[in-house]
């Protein structure tokens, strides 16, 4: 155990000033200190992605960053997505084209898939199919994850 | 893509792919996982580092609370049991007690204030053990001086079956060509997503705890974990939460979860425990290790008239509760023979300790590696008959129902045949055996591999008695209700993990009860308020649960025309449930399901006695099981100089009855491919010497990622099943189970031009560039 520091997270436009160790990840930061459990851990060896969320908006595997380097900075988790009751258009492209079953990748690639979207509006399929590579799917064999992320592009290039 | 040749959508819920009542929540991050759960005490185990051995000494830190099981006084070991097959019973103790069988097997268990805390007490833990020589392989296990892994199973054989049909030699002898295949699937994880993790805690009021945890069978985990700690079972609620995938793993019963509970009761507190990535590859449960020594005999038509198997399952340390290890040897037994015509069989089939992670069903269970042996064994006499793979199908795959197979498995109405014609219709065998002699020409060399295959689905008691089970699971249980705000809700015993249940079964309900699929809601994975039931496993919720669902809705539906003759007076017979109301046949008479609900509850001295009071039917439903079919096609291309397998198409034409929700449907069957292509060319959990695994994070093991897996083209045929209430069949385990055979007659029939075979799975790069290797020295190409 070592001394903690205090340190302010911005998370989904609200400030939470926490105490952490050191070696306290930012997804331990976000689902424990935070309470915004929607961001989900698989690995904490960074690849399966399941942590990913939206740092300055890069996706970033939250279990391989300490929460001290986000201090101070504008962190996006799937609890931010939707405006309201109004669902980003990734959510639902995920519900329309069935690209979740347990949903326990879908925080993780939500986030991957809006992250990367939003950099590149007009990435290539090819592009987009390697980006998605970097996150692991168990239940769906990618078919429809790929499907609506496509339709999504589709969708917010559009708006 | 996906196309369907039957029945249109209709006008009811069932066949439509509506959008599931699951996924807002888990879209928005609002699902709810057992390790969301905060807790007073963290729990850490601390695990053994040697495979096998004495534990000469465990020291804890000064302060901390260790427990070890020398503190587990009265606690049971679990013992799970078969009557059947020379079944032996080994005892696992709920932390080692003593000796240690595997790297990984919890030896104590650290309790603190935080995750961080316990995991620096647990390294601190001095655990010394006198190390013994481990024995890893199954093989290796069976030898005269191999280590004894149990006293209670002299020989390392925990459950031997032998199945001989009476014709066995007659046949056999009359054999024209007999091809044989030594089939090897080394070992996998089922690799949920979700790690396991429990959080258990004591409520001072009731004296209760409350076990939320990762489980596929939430009511069997209170039975068995009560057995265990010798409680009842009023004293404890297990809820499964939303869980991250199973497949398997999350069926068998946890040791941690009974530690769990125990330390709740004994702090009287709430304590939580998250495995890591770590522990799940290399103690949680694996699958899949097995042998199977197959010679199939053909007569001169090359007709399949004999098969003579020997399956060696290597099945771990213990035996899991509850299927009990005879699970993979005693079903890979059962179902070897597979969808094809003959009737002369023999098998041995044995279930072998080592010391290794314990082994659990894994979707397919058996399954994936039997299929993958008898289909190399078609193709292998296709090609001894210079006949195409599809005609050698063609001319063996029953077409007469029902079929009794040579273990006398009675296969009921399917397509074996008219999806095997579909499946060519659609990938083009002529154009592709062009391209493949073209691209063979300039250096490239493409393969292309069928399966045809059955899945045993749905299958109730009498299928699990039939292997001796003193835990003999099966039925189903549903309990149906129309509550005074006319909204209705499904209890079920099935625990639904991302099959998309809650959609499914609120389709069928909707029919039954002419609502709308939206006001009716599933509630699952509670033991408090849901019936007992065996949970979701063995392609069977939608089968057995659905059924249950259909015959308590089908109750309510009767009782709602009964209400509705008392209050509109009208004939029983002209009424008719649709649109939220009970209609009266050829008059504009109708009154709300809502108010008609409302009016049972509240007003039941209306109905004078001749209706109870209230709106809510239970029902069982146990079947016999019905078995769904496919043809998977899977065309590859091999590097030949770096042994790298490129997968670029994968089609699947298959049919499982009645489909309830197609997209759901599909889902399933992506999903079951994507991880029988990782059986084929990627997954292995590798174990050196020593006993210790060399595949221990994510990027050693090798799941797929959006790259590895190719487009996935199904077409799908509906033959309704006779022996299904719904006429559905199940399907969650038919992509993993054709897939691998697919992609391993694909690879080889792209290394035939090599004379160079592959029957090990998966076909990694190493082993097709060694198998090339050794053909080159043996031509003397290579120095």
């Amino acid at each position: 155990m070592s001394d903690k520091t205090a340190i302010t997270l911005h998370i989904n436009g609200r400030d939470y000033a926490i105490n952490v160790e050191p070696r306290r990840t930012l997804a331990d930061a976000i689902r424990e200190d935070c309470g915004q459990t929607g961001t989900h851990i698989g690995c904490e060896h960074g690849v399966c992605g399941a942590c990913t969320v939206l740092v300055e908006g890069e996706p970033v595997r939250s279990c391989l960053m300490f929460a001290e380097q986000a201090d101070g900075k504008q962190i996006r988790t799937v609890e931010g997505l939707a405006d309201g009751d109004d669902l980003h258009p990734m959510q639902q492209a995920f519900m329309d084209h069935h690209g979740l079953q347990c949903g326990f990748c879908t925080p993780g690639f939500l986030m991957l898939a809006v992250g990367v979207l939003e950099r590149e509006p007009d990435i290539s399929d090819d592009d987009l199919l390697d980006v998605l590579s970097s996150n692991l799917c168990r239940c769906t064999g990618y078919q429809n994850i790929i499907k609506a992320v496509r339709a999504a592009a589709k969708e917010m290039r559009a708006k | 893509m996906s196309t369907r040749e039957t029945m249109g959508a209709g006008m009811t819920w069932v066949g439509r792919s509506i959008r599931r009542l699951e996924d807002p929540a888990l879209v928005t991050g609002q699902g709810r996982f057992t390790a969301d759960l905060a807790a007073a005490h963290w729990v850490r185990f601390v695990r053994s580092p040697a495979a096998a051995g004495t534990i000469s000494k465990i020291d804890a830190p000064d302060g901390a609370t260790v427990v070890t099981a020398a503190d587990l006084n009265g606690v049971k070991a679990i013992l799970p049991m078969l009557h059947k097959f020379k079944y032996r019973p080994v005892p696992q103790p709920i932390l080692a007690d003593g000796q240690v069988r595997f790297v990984g097997e919890p030896v104590a268990a650290v309790v603190a204030a935080s995750e961080e805390e316990a995991e620096d007490i647990a390294d601190e833990v001095d655990l010394r053990i006198e190390e013994t020589t481990p024995v890893i392989d199954a093989r290796a296990a069976l030898d005269a001086d191999a280590p004894q892994i149990h006293p209670e199973a002299p020989g390392n054989v925990i459950v031997d079956g032998l199945a001989r049909t009476e014709d066995f030699d007659a046949v056999w002898k009359t054999a024209h060509k007999i091809v044989t295949v030594e089939g090897r699937s080394n070992r996998q994880n089922a690799t949920p997503m979700e790690p396991r993790a429990g959080h258990a805690a004591y409520d001072a009021s009731s004296g209760r705890v409350t076990l939320t945890c990762t489980t596929q069978m939430p009511h069997l985990m209170r039975t068995a974990i009560c057995d265990v700690l010798g409680m009842p079972e009023s004293d404890l609620r297990v809820i499964a939460p939303d869980v991250g995938g199973g497949f398997g793993q999350k069926m068998s019963l946890a040791a941690e979860f009974v530690v769990l509970v125990w330390l709740a009761r004994k702090l009287k507190s709430s304590v939580a425990w998250t495995e890591d990535r770590r522990e799940n590859l290399i103690a949680s449960f694996h699958s899949r290790d097995q042998h199977v020594s197959l010679q199939a005999a053909f007569d001169k038509d090359a007709k399949l008239i004999a098969l003579k198997a020997d399956i060696a399952a290597n099945v771990g340390a213990y035996s899991c509760f509850p299927t009990t290890c005879g699970v993979e040897p005693l079903m890979a037994m059962a179902e070897l023979p597979g969808p094809y015509n003959f009737s002369a069989y023999e098998c041995r089939a044995r279930g072998i300790a080592t010391n290794t992670c314990t082994m659990a069903p894994y979707r397919g269970v058996s399954r994936p590696v039997i299929t993958f042996a008898l289909e190399r064994a078609m193709d292998k006499a296709a090609a001894a008959f210079n006949i195409e793979p599809a005609e050698i199908r063609r001319r063996n795959l029953i077409e007469k129902f029902p079929h009794t197979s040579p273990t006398g498995l009675v296969f009921d109405e399917a397509s074996y045949q008219e999806t095997l014609a579909l499946a060519l219709k659609h990938i083009g065998l002529p154009a592709f055996r062009t391209r493949q002699q073209e691209a063979r020409t300039n250096g490239r060399h493409l393969g292309i591999g069928f399966t045809t295959f059955s899945e045993r689905t749905g299958y109730g008691s009498p299928a699990f008695a039939a292997r001796g089970m003193e835990i003999t699971v099966g039925w189903e249980q549903a309990i149906v209700t129309v509550d005074p705000s006319g909204f209705v809700e499904a209890r079920i015993g099935a625990s639904p993990h991302g099959q998309g249940l809650r959609t499914t079964l609120a389709q069928i309900i909707a029919d039954e009860l002419g609502v709308t699929p939206d006001i009716i809601k599933v509630v699952h994975g509670d033991t408090d308020t849901a019936p007992y039931g065996w949970g979701t496993f063995a392609s069977r919720s939608l089968v057995i649960a659905g059924g249950a669902s259909l015959l308590a809705a089908r109750k309510v539906h009767a009782k709602l025309i009964k209400i509705a003759s008392h209050m509109l007076e009208a004939a029983p017979d002209d009424i008719v449930l649709a649109d939220g109301q009970a209609k009266v046949t050829g008059t504009d008479r109708s009154i709300s399901i809502a108010k008609m609900a409302r009016e049972i509850y509240t007003q039941a001295h209306r109905f004078n006695g001749e209706l109870e009071p209230g709106l809510t039917e239970s029902a069982t439903y146990d079947p016999s099981g019905t078995f769904s079919n496919a043809c998977h096609v899977a065309i590859v291309e091999v590097d030949i100089d770096t042994g790298k397998v490129t997968l670029e198409k994968f089609l699947a034409a298959e049919d499982a009855g009645r489909i309830i929700n197609p997209m759901i449907a599909d889902g399933q069957v992506h999903g079951g491919i994507a991880q029988g292509i990782a059986n084929a060319i990627l997954e292995e959990i590798v174990y050196d010497e020593s006993g210790n695994i060399l595949t221990s994070t994510l990027a050693d093991y090798l799941p797929p990622t959006a790259h590895e897996i190719p487009p996935i083209e199904l077409h799908h045929l509906e033959t309704p099943s006779t022996q299904s209430v719904t006429k559905a069949k199940g399907l969650g385990e038919g992509g993993a189970i054709g897939a691998p055979a697919a992609v391993m007659n694909a690879i080889n029939d792209a290394l035939s031009p090599f004379g160079v075979e592959i029957d090990e799975m998966p076909a990694t790069p190493q082993r097709i560039r060694a198998a090339l290797r050794a053909k080159e020295r043996v031509k003397g190409n290579v120095a």
